[in-house]
């Protein structure tokens, strides 16, 4: 199995990622960086890429960087496990999760 | 790639910092009206006096097309009662709104024995509102049904189009609250803060205000602040100033692992600048000591409207496990959109639960809706209510469907929070009828003044706010800043920069959560409360001389930790002044344990005279008669806005 550089890291703030980019979609116009309330994001220092998540942390899940993005499908919501709905089947009785 | 240890493990270096760092540059503003908080209360502040031909600067610590509590959106405007449908009388209806304060959902039918409220932002908004929201309609916001999406639901008038929400209004008796696209209304806002030319500093943090002088209790003659990117100092020199800051929703509680801010109603935004920087330049606050309890979003528990129950579930029959409905509010025409059972109702629901008559888990019956009414519910409310959005289009992603899917109620599945993780209650600025604080030269608006309402509160109120500053900026001289009061700040502001090590904000802010949660939560002594004074003390002498911040991002956090501190401090000041235990202010000292004594029926009030805590009291109604007090001071109000 080839190595990769693993690094001494301290743990990841979490959540990391609540929100996810797609990268094939996003074009790094940094709308949602502007929008945010709390500057979640900061610009990639790679022009035209998605935003860094810097402050994860910190996000309230407002919601301004998704629905005020120009671009549909660029970026969407990642709810924290714990923060995850459940929701049942009226005509199955079955109890279904945000488990996608 | 999106996390910043994605970026490190790619380059083997981290992220230099984006922005660049102007720690050392100045600015100073001039302006006619200083605006201070970007949010509804303060773009409508500054839309208004720019109507009125005064120059504006209104000051953002975001960026004003999304920020504030309302920013993300707005499902109800919740005091119209003169709309063309209402079935009361502004006047009245704004009696009985002082007499009932509204918490969740509609009025007592009774009278409280006792009521905390704001006499004179509710005659304003009973008023003005609808007046304000015609004004929204001019600037783009979507008021109405006018593309035919609903027609046929209940509370729909098709010649109005307007949309009513059964929240204060039992079977159509009011017809005081309408349905609205918030959504649309913080860019219409900023859009026409620009169109008026109003200058917008966006990502500029406010932290204190300027006085004459630089002496406390004098005129308010600008404010200093700095950009929460670049670190760039900023001074606004103003004839007058209007507070539209918000309140505090983390005073006594801090958990960002669980889910981010995500644990808490508002964004960190909101932590209390406002009442910090007014009550070190000596401004007069009232009920301070009043507080509340984390009801959801604590971390432990759901994210607002996460599950089905919480404000904008309207006409959402709750049912248990097997079906069986519950004896729970519909937040419907039958019960006027009550939000909640009352404590009696909660008493059966629980008992039930442990007497097997109602298995849990509860779920909202979206199925078991009228086509019609689900997608007013589901579309409407929950698509345009603040950060309500991303629940529905992300659980419509995972597959959620409102027309089959029963979504689970998680109230009393989570439990009640511990006691002391509490809220800050409705404590805020006293006003007189011009919305003027106890300083000359500032104005209030919105969530900033005490007993304050929500969204469209902060719209009308900060609309009359802004009006009536344009016209004290017209008849007052040019200010004067104090160099030294300037000079003094910025040493203040910039102390953590110069640290690299020591405290950080986060720790600080837990700290200082941890001496309220101990020394003034549920139950309250006079030695307790003196305790906690000495530890936000000691916190001030030991700790914040340590608080560091890497970039300008963290100094913003760490200065708002030290308004966090001065409101803690004015709290406790409040709670000590307060010699009698009371229910609506949720204040309950052991050493007064009369509930509600006759003789403390009144407001208490605090504020700083010579750095020295000074207490006074105000009658209940200090306000007077409301119609008389505001029809003598608005002769030359002139309705909705006709102007280009």
């Amino acid at each position: 199995m080839p190595q990769k550089q693993i690094y001494a890291l301290p743990n990841i703030v979490s959540p990391a990622n609540p929100v996810i980019f797609n990268p094939d979609i996003c074009n790094g116009c940094n709308t949602c960086v502007e929008v945010c309330q709390i500057d979640v994001f900061i610009p990639n220092p790679e022009k035209g890429k998605p935003p860094v998540i810097l402050h994860p942390d910190e996000c309230w899940y407002g919601g301004c960087c998704v629905n005020h993005c120009p671009l549909p499908g660029a970026i969407s919501f990642n709810w924290p496990v714990q923060q995850r709905a459940y929701w049942k089947d009226k005509a199955t009785g079955k109890v279904l999760r945000d488990s996608q | 790639m999106t996390k910043w240890n994605d970026l490190l493990e790619k380059n083997g270096k981290v992220p230099p910092w984006p922005y660049p760092i102007r720690y050392d540059e100045e600015h100073e503003i001039d302006t006619d009206i200083l605006v201070i908080g970007g949010g509804i209360a303060g773009c409508w502040a500054a839309i208004s006096a720019a109507r009125n031909g005064v120059k504006v600067a209104m000051v953002e610590k975001a960026d004003t097309i999304r920020s504030g509590s309302g920013g993300p959106g707005c499902d109800h405007w919740c005091v119209t009662p003169a709309n063309p449908h209402s079935k009361v009388d502004p006047d009245d209806w704004a009696k009985r709104l002082v007499e009932h304060p509204v918490h969740a959902g509609q009025p007592p039918t009774e009278p409280l024995p006792l009521a905390y409220s704001n006499g004179i932002g509710t005659q304003i908004q009973c008023r003005e509102d609808f007046d304000t929201l015609l004004e929204l309609e001019q600037m783009g916001g979507k008021i109405r049904d006018v593309d035919d999406e609903y027609v046929g639901a209940e509370g729909r008038y098709d010649d109005t189009k307007f949309m009513f929400s059964p929240r204060m209004s039992p079977n159509h008796a009011t017809e005081v609250t309408i349905r609205v696209w918030g959504t649309t209304f913080k860019p219409a806002l900023k859009k026409e803060c620009q169109r008026l030319g109003v200058k917008i500093y966006d990502r500029v943090m406010v932290t204190s205000l300027l006085t004459e002088g630089g002496v406390q209790g004098a005129k308010v003659v600008g404010a200093t602040g700095f950009n929460d990117r670049n670190g760039e100092f900023m001074v606004f020199k103003s004839k007058a100033a209007v507070l539209a800051t918000a309140g505090n929703s983390s005073l006594w509680f801090l958990n960002t692992e669980l889910a981010g801010y995500n644990t808490f109603p508002n964004s960190r935004t909101k932590c209390g600048d406002g009442m910090s920087m007014a009550w070190k330049a000596g401004a007069e606050l009232t009920l301070m000591e009043q507080t509340g309890m984390h009801m959801i979003g604590t971390g432990l528990k759901h994210t607002w409207y996460g599950g089905s129950g919480d404000a904008s579930f309207e006409n959402l029959q709750q049912v248990d496990a097997h079906g069986k409905k519950l004896p729970w509010p519909l937040q419907g025409w039958p019960d006027g959109g009550d939000m909640r059972p009352s404590p009696e109702g909660m008493q059966k629901i629980i008992q039930g639960i442990k007497d097997g008559t109602y298995a849990l888990p509860f779920y909202g019956d979206f199925p078991a809706m009228p086509d019609i009414e689900r997608r007013v519910t589901w579309e409407l409310m929950l698509g345009e209510e603040s950060t309500t959005k991303n629940i529905t289009n992300s659980y419509e992603k995972a597959g959620f469907n409102p027309a089959k899917h029963l979504l689970m109620n998680f109230l009393l599945m989570e439990g009640n929070g511990p006691a002391n993780w509490r809220t800050s209650g409705a404590g805020g600025l006293t006003v007189d009828w011009d919305l003027k604080s106890s300083l000359d030269g500032l104005y209030v608006a919105g969530g900033q003044m005490f007993a304050a309402g929500d969204h469209s509160y902060a719209a009308s109120t900060g609309r009359y706010a802004g009006r009536k500053a344009a016209a004290y900026v017209k008849q007052t001289g040019e200010s004067k800043i104090s160099r030294d009061q300037v000079t003094l700040e910025k040493a203040r502001i910039y102390a953590p920069i110069k640290r690299s090590d020591g405290v950080d904000w986060k720790e600080l802010h837990a700290g200082i959560a941890r001496a309220m949660q101990y020394f003034c939560s549920e139950y309250k002594t006079g030695l307790l409360l003196n305790m906690g004074l000495d530890a936000l003390k000691e916190i001030e002498e030991v700790f914040v001389p340590r608080l560091y911040a890497l970039d300008p991002h963290k100094l913003m956090r760490s200065i708002e930790d030290l308004c966090l501190l001065t409101h803690g401090q004015i709290v406790l000041n409040a709670s000590l002044a307060r010699q009698a235990s009371s229910r609506p202010l949720n204040f309950f000292r052991i050493d007064y344990p009369e509930v509600d004594p006759p003789d403390w029926n009144k407001f208490i009030t605090v504020k700083l005279e010579n750095n020295k805590v000074k207490t006074g009291e105000m009658p209940l109604n200090y306000w007077g008669d409301m119609k008389t007090n505001y029809e003598a001071r608005n002769k030359d109000y002139t309705g909705v806005y006709k102007g280009k």
